[in-house]
């Protein structure tokens, strides 16, 4: 029951961090703003997207090394055990 | 003359900075091939994180970026973000993380001894070596065509285009023979120091020259008013998600980079500058690249063959500030070289060397080797230099870089099947390298040229369509091959279930 548990919250934490670097992926650049030139505190809008979306995609990368992402799919166990 | 002297003094006192840093690592370094080429896998975050972060900028951060700036607009910093912050982050992630741990567990130096190794072949060890020698040979030649015309831009001709290349040529053979990669690393780490900072104040200087941000930013808008918003020209969605996908691709086989990913002290190192990664690319690029675009805005005109970024400088900064910038380009250039040099020399003397020339060669004898390879390497990339470069067309910057990283991401998807999936054969590694490489090789050379090869196919480049292609053939053929018994699936960690 415990193992079975445990196994399901991994599977749903590895599908989470997929999707979340699917999405770092996928508006890295900020398509929606395609064609876009409004002007924001003397930068274009898409210039502060990328500055956001970078200290994002930092704060992302961090909590997925901090939290079980990590060894996550590289299986380091095994390796280590030679 | 006076600027002339303020000129070459900053530059000879930093390449000096740079050799004294080189000397102190070499009294550290002992003659084994793992500490030379490795740093004995002791180096630390911020050293990681520099050394990787220099080596992977080139000439490219401050002559050709800014130029494809300056011609097609800002929107390149999107690129990067896409290339360096996320996508190569993961890669150190998948690859990196990967490899450092295999490395660790089985004393790998090289990407070709680690496959090699993992699929009982030195033929696959051959010819990992042998390409990623191919296309390290322009790379490097790129890097001293560019440290030869900053010199000439920032002598205005004084120092003729060979003396430059010839300089920084010399230089760097000699303190890469000497030190090592942990001369390599402290020297990149104080370059990309300088850089940062170098490019930050350049920023600073001008916005306050210029009226500010707002205003430069504008007048860009007001020169060429497709720059400020986002796409059009050269930016199709197309081309962005290309050139990021396979340079970013690239760039994780590249030899000096994926050599790093077996450097790592600990796996702290490696999840603290996974982290930092989207940060410096932010730090770097768009400094360095706004500038470019800003130009435009303030008539900065670029004579054909010259750089955008030291005209820029000479009009708004001092002229010793102009030359610190060159010397942060040629900072830049040189920690690239360096490390290419470095790993260019562990790639031959180890895997193309031993295996093939002198199996039973002393280890004596495989370090003299890779010295006089580095010597060796780097004088004939010179000559080759002398041949193309100097005067007209900088675009050849970009254009061989291009294909350099595109002729590297040929090997990454072979690689990461090495890594994840356990039915990968030996023979499915060769035919899927070989494969990509027979299609992208003349690509790389003649597209758009010859009738039967064009630079895209259903408007997606051809790097992307030659990286497909060594994934089918290398799943292909792993598929109806089956391994040989030296080949060792557990030693990735991918045995049978």
């Amino acid at each position: 029951m415990n193992y079975y548990h445990g196994v399901m919250t991994r599977n749903r934490s590895d599908l989470l961090w997929i999707l979340a670097f699917a999405a770092l992926v996928a508006f890295a650049i900020p398509w929606f703003l395609w064609g876009d030139a409004t002007v924001v505190a003397g930068l274009p809008l898409w210039l502060w997207w990328h500055v956001g979306w970078m200290a994002l995609a930092s704060v992302a990368f961090y909590a997925f090394a901090r939290t079980g992402g990590w060894d996550r799919g590289v299986d380091a166990g095994v390796i280590r055990r030679g | 003359m006076a600027e002339l002297g303020t000129s070459l003094g900053i530059v000879v006192g930093y390449l000096a900075i740079t050799l004294a840093v080189g000397l102190v690592a070499y009294r550290l370094t002992d003659r084994s091939a793992e500490d030379y080429y490795l740093a004995s896998r002791s180096v630390g975050t911020v050293v990681l994180l520099f050394t990787t972060f220099a080596t992977l900028l080139s000439a490219f951060t401050f002559f050709g970026g800014p130029n494809l700036a300056f011609s097609a607009g800002p929107e390149w910093i999107l690129v990067m973000g896409l290339m360096d912050g996320i996508l190569f982050a993961l890669l150190w992630y998948a690859i990196g993380y990967k490899q450092w741990l295999v490395g660790k567990a089985h004393g790998y130096v090289t990407l070709g001894e680690m496959l090699g190794d993992r699929f009982g072949s030195t033929g696959l060890r051959g010819l990992v070596a042998g390409v990623s020698l191919l296309w390290l040979f322009p790379y490097v030649m790129l890097q001293q065509i560019g440290a030869g015309q900053a010199l000439v831009g920032l002598t205005d001709g004084a120092v003729p285009y060979w003396a430059g290349a010839a300089m920084i040529t010399v230089f760097m053979v000699a303190y890469v023979a000497l030190s090592g990669l942990r001369g390599v690393a402290w020297t990149d780490t104080l370059q990309g120091v300088f850089m940062l900072g170098v490019v930050w104040l350049a920023v600073a200087w001008v916005a306050s020259a210029a009226g500010g941000v707002s205003a430069l930013t504008a007048g860009m808008a007001q020169a060429n008013p497709e720059f400020a918003s986002l796409g059009g020209g050269l930016y199709s969605p197309q081309w962005m998600i290309g050139t990021a996908v396979v340079i970013a691709f690239g760039v994780a086989a590249f030899p000096q980079v994926n050599q790093r990913f077996f450097m790592a002290d600990r796996a702290e190192t490696l999840k603290r500058s996974f982290a930092l990664w989207p940060v410096l690319v932010l730090l770097l690029f768009v400094p360095a690249f706004l500038l470019g675009s800003w130009a435009v805005g303030l008539g900065i005109t670029v004579p054909d063959g010259s750089n955008v970024l030291p005209i820029l400088l000479n009009e708004y900064t001092p002229a010793w500030f102009a030359a610190l910038v060159v010397a942060g380009a040629l900072a830049a250039m040189m920690s690239s070289s360096d490390s290419m040099l470095l790993s260019g020399s562990s790639y031959f003397t180890r895997d193309l060397y031993r295996p093939f020339v002198a199996p039973d060669a002393s280890d004596a004898r495989e370090g003299w080797i890779a010295r006089v390879g580095v010597a060796v390497f780097a004088a004939s990339t010179f000559v080759a230099s002398l041949l193309v470069g100097g005067g007209g067309g900088l675009d050849v910057l970009v254009t061989l870089g291009d294909t350099a990283f595109g002729g590297y991401a040929q090997l990454t998807i072979p690689l990461l099947l090495a890594l994840y999936w356990a039915r990968t054969t030996k023979w499915g590694m060769v035919a899927g390298i070989a494969a990509a490489e027979a299609v992208y090789i003349p690509h790389a050379l003649f597209a758009g040229d010859v009738a039967f090869l064009s630079t895209t196919y259903l408007t997606w480049d051809y790097a992307l369509w030659c990286m497909l292609v060594s994934l089918v053939v290398t799943v292909g053929v792993s598929l109806v091959t089956t391994a040989a018994p030296a080949e060792n699936a557990e030693k990735f960690g991918v045995g049978a279930d």
